[in-house]
């Protein structure tokens, strides 16, 4: 079915459904996704970040195989001792926990933010932000666990060097796009509560700060697999 | 949800307040580009500057105390690296990309003025940064401009002090500022056109800088990536990079890094980066051809198509860099098909630019000049470029003078040719005055044909085995005598060229405050930048409304209409009525 789109001038065009219509969108003039620009320029920005971050596991990929040395039993590496219980992985798996509900949070803001409801968008950004905070500070305690037993960017006594340097890099870079996804969310967070967006009767910026945590979640998801369950 | 396109939005638009926030910290993107512009050319002096120096040593070699080798690898690299990046880069999507997406589409200003500043301001940091590497002991780096390790990282590489690393920090700087300004071209391109502005009606220029800019976006990550792990290989003794390696009689603390890993990274960047520096010269040239030419440009869509197909394929051609590496030969084989094939819309775009010029009315201007002489250069330096995308010829090739003179000729001389046609055909524009045609065509007739006696030698010395990268031949007994006298001539020839570049400067500066009163439209051409209520044009570009398009942007010699160009904003009863309006 094809939708009714009103124009400014308030005459009411069709706009076709499915190939159809990305076509059209393609072909008109003024804009070619109806969506304002900022949500535009945030899709581009994270293409462009996604090769960052492909380039950075590629690169990740190829020194694990050109190094001669065997690669840590990353599972034993990242293991926990919890009550008398040798748990591998639990550290990971509480984290990608804490960062996926964080994912259903921001969801529910932006869901919230486009009802117009001022509080509870509010309170589910801070919800967010806070998780992140949490997912931070959870690799603060990695990050220091791994440097008492001896990992350094460039050794460790578990086996490859490049372990130590791809784990400290990578997820330092990504624990800096969550460090920054938390400093956005509490600033829009503050400034819905404020009623800023209230007034202007526009909460796409809700949404907008949405996808950026999103992708930092499913950067997340990558980096678990390829770096943790590999 | 509900939203306005930008064109039909009443415009709350930043005006400045003071001289400062008008001209220094300006939002505007018209000043942003003058900004861009003026730096990228003074850097760009400076690495013309090191070009001389490099060929007073190759023309006279034992002459000059003051040129040390070091010294000249140094000038080498950064020759190179300033070239591509911080002058060409910068000023083609900087430079004319600020200045002519918003003119050209019909909007006010990018989408978002204030990071499109931003941009800048860190572009000059990381200038400051790079130049800064001058200033340090041990000077700036002298790695070559590929800067591949494990020679990068080691001890005794000119600039291993530090001047390397700088140049990575100013790389990454530099890819952010790129990030922020590339962002709001991608984005004013796709949502704030005006009304009637169809991506089918936009010039060629805004196509090929939009294509561009797409593809910095997706190629500087790499660049990013690897400058942040060789810094890390070089600072805190990681190993992406370096392999066990035994260095002045030492083993280093490095083992089992990917030095190849480096060669990939780069490339997938370094490629793609010919084009953005190749498709906004395409897109430039194509519409001053045009309207120098009073015809439209031949084979509008198969340009579009053409621009998008060399940036789609462009990402898949980079390990023909890499033929020499010691990578798989089945890869070598993979990526001269791919470069061959990327030939075909490259083939396409010239034979347009011909047809265009073919029975047109073609005026013989200063920027008309400089755009066919790019049809030249843009042809030789592709042609040879097609002999060393085979694995066969370039690897007795590779390490010689042919391979400076291909990549001299299609990526220095040739977007450079349109840097100039460019800068001659909007200088009206942009400053409201005429320049002078006489040092105009001073400037473009030594510089044309002072470049092909530079670098057509070259071509020759490649094929006699002069190795590239040398900085004394010293007695080699496979290389003539007469070697050495082609390369006194090619140094004569680019201390000449070089210096008529200062002829082009003097023009600028003289002009733009005692040139004559341009009007708004010289050229008679029909892109909205030219239909502007004021030139230069004002804050805001459009006065109290923005302009209507009613056609494509190659309306030349129309049978039946009353000028020789219909502007895009011009409606059909217009266009065509009787009678003068002029």
């Amino acid at each position: 079915m094809a939708q009714e789109v009103l124009t400014n001038t308030g005459e009411s065009i069709a706009v076709p459904d499915g190939l159809a219509g990305v076509a059209s969108d393609w072909s008109a003039d003024k804009e070619a996704f109806g969506v304002p620009w900022g949500k535009a320029m945030m899709w581009i920005f994270l293409v462009s970040d996604t090769f960052i971050f492909a380039s950075f596991l590629t690169g990740y990929m190829t020194v694990r195989m050109s190094t001669t040395v065997p690669w840590p039993n990353t599972s034993e590496v990242f293991a926990l001792t919890i009550a008398g219980q040798h748990i591998p992985l639990v550290l990971i798996a509480i984290m990608t926990f804490v960062l996926i509900t964080s994912s259903g949070t921001m969801a529910m803001a932006v869901n919230f933010g486009y009802r117009g409801d001022r509080k509870k968008t509010a309170m589910l950004m801070m919800a967010t932000a806070v998780l992140g905070a949490m997912f931070v500070s959870m690799q603060a305690f990695e990050w220091t666990k791994l440097i008492l037993e001896g990992v350094r960017p460039w050794g460790n006594p578990f086996g490859a060097a490049q372990f130590g340097s791809t784990f400290f890099m990578i997820t330092g870079f990504h624990g800096l796009h969550v460090s920054v996804g938390v400093i956005y969310l509490s600033i829009v967070a503050f400034k819905v509560w404020r009623g800023d967006y209230a007034r202007k009767g526009n909460y796409q910026i809700v949404e907008i700060t949405g996808l950026y945590w999103h992708f930092v979640d499913l950067v997340w998801i990558f980096i678990f697999a390829l770096f943790y369950l590999w | 949800m509900e939203h306005i396109a930008i064109a039909d939005q009443v415009h709350e638009l930043h005006h400045p307040k003071s001289w400062f926030t008008t001209y220094i910290w300006s939002q505007d993107h018209k000043v942003i580009a003058v900004q861009y512009t003026i730096t990228a050319v003074s850097v760009g002096l400076v690495a013309l500057g090191m070009s001389l120096l490099m060929r007073l040593q190759l023309g006279f070699p034992d002459t000059f105390s003051f040129i040390a080798p070091y010294e000249y690898y140094q000038y080498v690299t950064m020759h190179g690296m300033i070239m591509v990046i911080y002058l060409l880069t910068a000023l083609f999507l900087g430079g004319f990309g600020n200045y002519l997406i918003p003119l050209m589409l019909g909007a006010r200003d990018m989408v978002f003025p204030y990071l499109n500043m931003l941009s800048f301001w860190v572009y000059l940091l990381a200038v400051i940064v790079l130049m800064a590497s001058f200033f340090i002991p041990g000077g700036p780096t002298g790695a070559g401009w590929t800067l591949y390790p494990p020679q990068a990282i080691l001890a005794g590489t000119p600039g291993a002090d530090g001047g390397i690393f700088l140049m990575l920090v100013s790389l990454a700087i530099f890819i952010i500022a790129f990030t922020m300004g590339g962002l709001n071209y991608v984005v004013t391109v796709l949502q704030a056109r005006t009304r009637g502005m169809t991506l089918m009606r936009m010039p060629l220029t805004i196509w090929a800088i939009f294509t561009a800019t797409v593809l910095g976006l997706l190629a500087f990550p790499a660049l990013f990536v690897s400058a942040v792990m060789m810094s890390l290989d070089m600072k805190l003794g990681t190993s992406f990079f370096m392999p066990a390696i035994l260095s002045m009689g030492e083993t280093l603390d490095h083992d089992g890094g990917s030095p190849i890993l480096f060669q990939h990274l780069f490339w997938f960047f370094g490629h793609p980066e010919v084009y953005i520096v190749a498709l906004p010269a395409f897109g430039l040239v194509s519409d001053v051809l045009s309207c120098h030419a009073r015809k439209s440009i031949f084979g509008y869509r198969m340009m579009v198509w053409a621009i998008l197909a060399i940036g789609g394929i462009s990402f898949v051609v980079w390990a023909h860099h890499m033929y020499v590496s010691g990578m798989n030969p089945y890869f070598g084989f993979f990526f001269a098909t791919t470069t061959l094939i990327i030939a075909i819309p490259t083939a396409i775009k010239v034979y347009n630019w011909v047809l265009t010029l073919w029975r047109g009315n073609i005026h013989l201007t200063v920027p008309m000049l400089f755009a066919i002489a790019f049809i030249f250069t843009f042809i030789h330096g592709g042609l040879t470029g097609l002999f060393l995308g085979n694995v066969i010829v370039d690897v007795p090739l590779s390490d010689t003078y042919f391979v400076v003179a291909h990549f001299h000729m299609v990526m220095g001389v040739s977007p450079v040719l349109v840097v100039f046609a460019a800068l001659y055909h909007w200088f009206p524009k942009i400053t409201g005055k005429m320049f002078n045609k006489t040092l105009g065509m001073i400037h473009f007739w030594l510089t044309f044909l002072g470049t092909y006696a530079i670098y057509l030698p070259m071509h020759y010395l490649g094929f006699l085995g002069v190795p590239r990268r040398y900085y004394a031949l010293g007695s080699t007994d496979f290389i003539p005598e007469s070697a050495q006298t082609l390369n006194a001539g090619i140094t004569v020839a680019a201390l000449i060229v070089g210096t008529a570049q200062l002829v082009f400067i003097v023009n600028m500066i003289w002009s733009m405050s005692k040139g004559k009163k341009a009007g708004s439209n010289p050229w008679g051409a029909t892109t909205l930048e030219w239909q502007t209520p004021d030139t230069p044009p004002k804050h805001g570009n459009w006065g109290p409304t923005l302009p209507v398009v009613h056609r494509w942007a190659y309306d030349y010699s129309v049978p039946g209409a009353k000028r020789d160009f219909i502007p895009q904003n011009e409606p059909e009863e217009d266009a065509s009525a009787s009678g003068n309006r002029d």
